[in-house]
């Protein structure tokens, strides 16, 4: 009885380091932080939406032109 | 006069909804994208974050090219020329999204995996893809009658469909190969993609298969007129 009640209390004081150590915590890796501490990355984020919503906007009035079309010759 | 002016608009939502849903959803994909913790990992650095824009390539493809091949199916059931419309415009949209992702695939294995193109199942299957639904756009306009056209495009549509899955979906994973998600590699799904991918990744994939639906709605509205007119 004491075996097993050894047995999972030591599972159980492993279990946080078993979790941490597939947590990506490993800052060693370089990843583009600089650009998140300086706010640079909203410019990229900024010149992609504005690029994505021209996009939109064109196809917004290619759809009504269309609609357009359709009306016409259903009269 | 108000009242008229929001039923319209309202008449308006009820009718584009999806497009609206679209373009938020794309436009989540693109700031969420950026600007949410991806997971620290070798090699690939922040260019995980391209699972956003090149595997959603390929799944908006997948299911703009499955669209295709159920209207050509319809279309030998029916003989009813709308189908082939559809059948030929979203494997037009399915070959725009496929070319996308191949390309923005290539430029992200130049920077993971070292070249722009490594001779591998995954890559090389996708290629044949590609090629299979070039074909089927030649052949489209090699004939010149359009019912026999619409149902020899049909046929081939189907056997490009089947090969298609083949090639990407199945060899691949029969032999070693670079990319994610086959020959003893893992997934993104298994290891990779956490929780906080997810929430963009999925939204992503929805979003531009929409955008992709609505190309195609475009353009076989398009196809009608000038079927009209003429």
């Amino acid at each position: 009885m004491n075996k097993y009640l050894l047995l999972v209390l030591s599972l159980l004081t492993a279990l946080p380091n078993i979790i941490l150590a597939q947590m990506p915590t490993n800052s060693e890796i370089e990843m583009a932080d600089a650009m998140v501490a300086n706010g640079k990355i909203y410019v990229v984020v900024g010149v992609l939406t504005i690029v994505f919503v021209c996009i939109v906007t064109y196809l917004i009035m290619l759809d009504k032109k269309v609609s357009k079309l359709e009306k016409q010759i259903k009269k | 006069m108000c009242f008229t002016t929001f039923g319209a608009i309202f008449l308006s939502m009820a009718k584009h909804w999806w497009k609206a849903l679209a373009v938020l959803l794309v436009l989540y994909t693109i700031i969420g994208g950026f600007l949410l913790p991806v997971p620290r990992l070798q090699i690939l650095h922040e260019t995980i974050r391209n699972l956003y824009f090149h595997v959603t390539m390929w799944f908006g493809m997948i299911i703009i090219l499955t669209i295709s091949i159920v209207n050509s199916i319809r279309y030998l059931q029916t003989q009813k020329i709308k189908y082939d419309i559809v059948a030929d415009a979203s494997s037009k949209v399915g070959l725009l999204f496929g070319i996308a992702g191949c390309i923005n695939g290539s430029l992200w294995a130049r920077y993971t995996w070292g070249a722009w193109w490594v001779a591998d199942a995954k890559l090389n299957g996708a290629a044949i893809s590609l090629l299979f639904y070039f074909a089927y756009q030649i052949l489209r306009s090699s004939i010149t009658d359009e019912t026999n056209k619409a149902r020899i495009a049909a046929v081939y549509n189907i056997f490009a469909y089947v090969m298609f899955m083949v090639f990407i979906m199945v060899l691949p994973r029969m032999v070693a190969s670079l990319h994610p998600g086959n020959g003893g590699n893992p997934g993104f799904g298994k290891y990779d993609l956490d929780n906080n991918m997810r929430m963009v990744f999925y939204p992503a994939i929805l979003g531009w298969t929409l955008i992709g639906i609505w190309l195609l709605s475009i353009s076989i509205r398009i196809k009608k007129l000038q079927i009209q007119n003429e």
